[in-house]
């Protein structure tokens, strides 16, 4: 039996096969969990309706998570397809290009607001409309990086967005913790996605990445999708506020260039 | 005679845009002749990053409007 056997998730975020989002679906069809899709925009229906498809779920909806009237319409929808929900997942992400490099210093107002208004605040969005659709309880994961914590190359706008998004996680948990909604967050390891194109360089990170983390080792979607299994199963039933990292070890480190390079001759 | 690199690049383009292989020629232009989008060029050049190896950087990326030009491009500087 899959340890997500007879749960229900709603799923924002995924856009092609290389998301995030989609190795964490391929993860929870396996664990048996009913699936339910939401993309930003019309362009990624052609895109997500298939992979929907193959894990056997019929919801594909369009949601702009900036817009409150969009995300009503999203849980009135998952509503009446599903009755009621144990699980969502926010691998939701954007930031305009030229605020993604440059001087952070530089950084526009506008660029800024809406890095957070759709990366982040949109978390707080889809946990107020999921809250009554939880009656028994549930899980609320989110995806987020290191760029929150360290200062990573280039990531400026998203760094900032990502920051907020651990920020409301904690807050989320502790709001929605006496209803029996968990929230927590994935802190994967770079991983070569569409919205990691909008990185310039991306792939230098990636081999970075994978030479100085203590496994050697570059996350993949699909070991995002298995901790998050995890995180959204009834084993992970008292951990709530939590930013879990599943990333080779990366974060542990404080020099981060190996030791030959620091210290061989 | 097509090249090697064609051959891959255009199996690449038949694979993700869906269109058919008499389509794409080496003029044929990704936007207008097959009818490719913002998304799909971003997939493209991620798919030929990952089959030949290497990156291309947004500014090169923008330059490649044709079937021809991509082909060019990986045979000057791609390594695989």
């Amino acid at each position: 039996m899959g340890l997500l056997e007879g749960k229900k998730a709603l799923i924002f975020g995924v856009a092609n096969k290389d998301s995030i989002g989609w190795g964490v679906a391929k993860a929870f069809h396996r664990e048996g969990a009913t699936l339910g899709f939401s993309y930003a925009y019309e362009s990624l229906e052609r895109r997500v309706t298939p992979l929907a498809e193959s894990v056997g779920s019929d919801f594909v909806e369009m949601c702009d998570v900036s817009k409150d009237e969009d995300v009503d319409t999203l849980f009135e929808k998952a509503q009446k397809r599903f009755g009621t929900l144990d699980i969502v997942i926010h691998s939701i992400g954007f930031a305009p290009k030229e605020d993604l490099g440059g001087r952070y210093s530089e950084m526009s107002r506008d660029g800024f607001l809406l890095a957070v208004n759709i990366s982040a605040y949109s978390l707080v969005a889809l946990a107020k409309r999921a809250r009554p659709l939880m009656p028994n309880g549930g899980s609320i994961t989110a995806m987020t990086y290191i760029a929150s914590e360290r200062v990573m190359p280039r990531y400026n706008a998203m760094a900032a967005a990502k920051a907020l998004l651990e920020n409301a996680v904690r807050y989320l948990a502790a709001d929605l913790g006496p209803d029996g909604i968990r929230v927590n967050a994935i802190s994967a390891g770079p991983i070569k996605t569409l919205a990691a194109s909008g990185i310039g360089g991306f792939r230098k990170l990636l081999r970075a990445s994978e030479q100085v983390s203590p496994l050697r080792a570059l996350v993949t979607q699909e070991d995002v999708g298995n901790a998050c299994v995890f995180l959204s199963s009834d084993w992970a039933r008292y951990i709530t506020g939590e930013i879990m990292h599943v990333d080779a070890g990366y974060n542990i480190l404080g020099f981060t260039a190996t030791e030959e390079e620091l210290l061989g001759d | 005679m097509a090249s090697n690199t064609q051959e891959r690049v255009t199996d690449i383009i038949v694979d993700l845009l869906g269109v058919e292989r008499d389509r794409v020629t080496l003029n044929a232009n990704f936007r207008e002749d097959l009818e490719a989008d913002s998304l799909d060029l971003v997939e493209l050049i991620m798919a030929f990053e990952e089959e030949f190896g290497g990156e291309i950087s947004d500014e090169e990326a923008q330059a490649i409007t044709t079937v021809g030009e991509a082909v060019k491009y990986i045979d000057e500087r791609m390594t695989g």
